[in-house]
């Protein structure tokens, strides 16, 4: 379980995060949601232990700042909204840095084709031998999203859960790849591991999350379910945007949503 | 050979990761030729002089005693080898080594090819640290010479280089992120400013000092001794040795500070043991000869075209290419005016300065620096 009490985070003089309270449990999928330069991003920052903060993070019931980093590494991974690479690396070479901790949980005969087997999972087979550089953006981002699911391949290891920190894993990706990336978080979750994500698309938050944590001017405006957090009144206070929940536009003006995907 | 090298090295760019894009393979292959080649320049270095006296006659000898009557020219032989030769060779593939192997770790820790220790101030420090003893060690600096004894010159060598890199990381690194523009800048200051305090001390010199100042400043392995591999062997060594622990974390290093972190490496001591290194190796390699320029940054980016920028074996590999290369130049260094010697310092330079732009003009637009 990740449990945060009372997170507060600080840059300068500016607070970023006040007093946030919030728990993921193992097996549930949690976005984050909010107005650009609401706070999101430094929570989760402060919720992986990179930004100093007030306050307690516990992942299983341990203190997160007193864990070695190796420690963490074991039982969490963070993907980053954008990675600038400094030298030019092919796609293996950057997915097989997922296990630069050593504790992906990989089957033993699975360890060597892993970074395979996590390209694949993100729609990239045949690309480990590509630079990275040459890359599309949704491209490089899908390279992460598979080094970060190489440093938890299993999302349960010793008995204990690990847990995947996303920030904005399909920002650059088109509708296809954000469907297949929210359903690897979401089969993450189901097979007991815990994902926290940052989101800015409301209906893909609503779609796959278990919990809606809405964050508005650094502090945790609501959290929930889905059907109990997403109300009229609440996007208009946080977004505000006069928009209304659950309303189907006039007859002829076209929407595609990704609840509607035909199984 | 060694020629035949590079040129494979460089034509070879990343065309040959293949499918799989796993280079570690041909990077196995790279350096188990480099330590090929290695030891041919190192046994053609032994043998190669202003005196015919060869490393080969001597290696015959062992293996079947002197011939007769000529045992008076073997033992001639025998000096020029062991007391002239080898310490130049040795010296030659630890500092080649030492200055490679700094680039490499310097440009994984600030994430950045440019950043080699001659660019961005380190030599320069080292060199200030290094004068310091010359000028000042006889008075104000006397209780330091005679606590380190010959070992006075590489320490303080070392602590300008150690200084340096840690103002220059503070100053180029703000959360985590080096600015490249910063930290070239700050590098130019930084060494600007201990040529500046150098030459003050240069100023002060006396006579003999400046003599000592001159040999020192030009860069050159001509001074080897066995001392002075005794002083700054060990550090060296040490350096290098402590640089395949860092090779991992560097590489993660590369994906940034703070994923570095969230892969489980230990970041703040990675720096701190890489700075160490860095400054160890740049300090005792500045301490016996002068700065010599172009082989960390040349060395480094040559080989992660070829075998590409996974440290695991761009260290090693930059170890003995680095080592080779100087070899090499102190061979031109010492023939090619001879029986005078030119500095290696000015044949790196020559060489490298070249070299190094037609790579960039060749790859241009394709590599990302």
């Amino acid at each position: 379980m990740l449990e945060a009490r009372q997170v507060s985070v600080s840059i300068g003089s500016r607070r970023i995060v006040s007093e946030a309270d919030f728990i993921v449990r193992p097996g549930e999928l949690a976005a984050i949601v909010g107005p650009n330069g609401s706070g999101k991003t430094t929570f989760l920052k402060a919720l992986t232990g990179e930004l100093t903060y007030s306050g307690s993070v516990e992942l299983n019931g341990k203190d997160v700042a007193a864990l070695k980093p190796w420690q963490i590494a074991a039982m969490r991974a963070v993907l980053p909204q954008a990675t600038v690479l400094a030298f030019p690396f092919t796609v293996r070479e950057i997915v097989k840095l997922g296990v630069t901790g050593g504790r992906s949980g990989a089957l033993a005969g699975e360890a060597e084709r892993l970074p395979d087997m996590a390209l694949a999972r993100v729609d990239l087979e045949g690309f480990a031998g590509r630079f990275y550089q040459e890359l599309s953006g949704g491209e490089q981002q899908r390279v992460q999203l598979a080094r970060v699911l190489c440093q938890v391949w299993a999302p349960v290891l010793d008995g204990q859960p690990r847990y995947l920190f996303l920030d904005e894993p399909v920002s650059s990706l088109d509708i296809k790849h954000q469907l297949i990336i929210m359903d690897i978080a979401r089969d993450f979750a189901r097979r007991g591991g815990g994902v926290i994500a940052i989101l800015h698309d409301l209906n893909l938050a609503a779609m796959y999350a278990d919990q809606i944590c809405v964050m508005h001017r650094g502090k945790l405006a609501a959290a929930g379910e889905p059907t109990s957090v997403l109300n009229d009144e609440l996007i208009e206070r946080v977004f505000g945007c006069r928009l209304r929940v659950g309303a189907v536009p006039a007859a002829n003006v076209p929407f595609v949503l990704p609840q509607s995907a035909v199984a | 050979m060694v020629d035949e090298t590079i040129a494979g090295v460089a034509g070879a760019s990343g065309e040959g990761r293949g499918v799989s894009g796993d280079r570690s393979g041909r990077a196995m292959l790279l350096i188990a030729v480099l330590s090929g080649v290695l030891a041919v320049t190192a046994l053609t270095s032994l043998t190669w002089g202003a005196s015919d006296a060869s490393a080969i006659g001597l290696v015959r000898e062992w293996l079947f005693g002197a011939a007769p009557g000529n045992e008076a020219l073997s033992a001639r032989d025998a000096i020029i080898v062991y007391d002239i030769r080898l310490p130049r060779v040795i010296l030659g593939i630890l500092i080649g080594a030492a200055l490679a192997v700094s680039g490499a770790v310097m440009q994984g820790l600030f994430r950045n090819p440019l950043a080699d220790p001659g660019l961005v101030g380190v030599s320069a420090g080292s060199g200030l640290g290094a004068v310091t003893v010359i000028v000042l060690g006889g008075t104000v600096l006397a209780p330091f010479t005679s606590l380190f004894g010959s070992y006075a010159l590489p320490v303080a060598a070392f602590g300008g280089g150690l200084v340096t890199t840690i103002i220059l990381y503070n100053v180029a690194t703000r959360q985590g992120r080096t600015s490249i523009a910063t930290m070239l800048l700050a590098g130019i200051a930084l060494g600007a400013m201990a040529i500046a305090l150098t030459g003050i001390l240069v100023y002060m010199a006396d006579d003999r000092q400046l003599r000592d100042l001159t040999f020192w400043q030009l860069g050159s392995l001509a001074g080897a001794t066995w001392v002075k591999i005794a002083a700054a062997g060990p550090i060296i060594v040490l350096a290098l040795a402590a640089t395949p622990f860092l090779a991992k974390g560097l590489n993660a290093m590369a994906l940034g500070e703070a994923t570095a972190a969230h892969l489980g490496v230990p970041v703040q001591r990675l720096k701190y043991v890489a700075i160490v290194a860095v400054s160890a190796a740049i300090g005792s390699s500045v301490a016996v000869s002068g700065g010599i320029g172009f082989i960390g940054i040349v060395v480094p980016h040559l080989l992660r075209l070829a075998i590409g920028p996974d440290n695991r074996y761009l260290l090693p590999a930059s170890a003995l290419l680095g080592a080779c290369l100087l070899l090499l130049a102190d061979a031109v260094s010492r023939t090619i005016v001879a029986p005078a010697e030119l500095p290696i310092g000015i044949v790196t330079a020559a060489v490298g300065g070249p070299f190094f732009l037609w790579i960039l003009l060749r790859k241009r637009g394709v590599i990302d620096l």
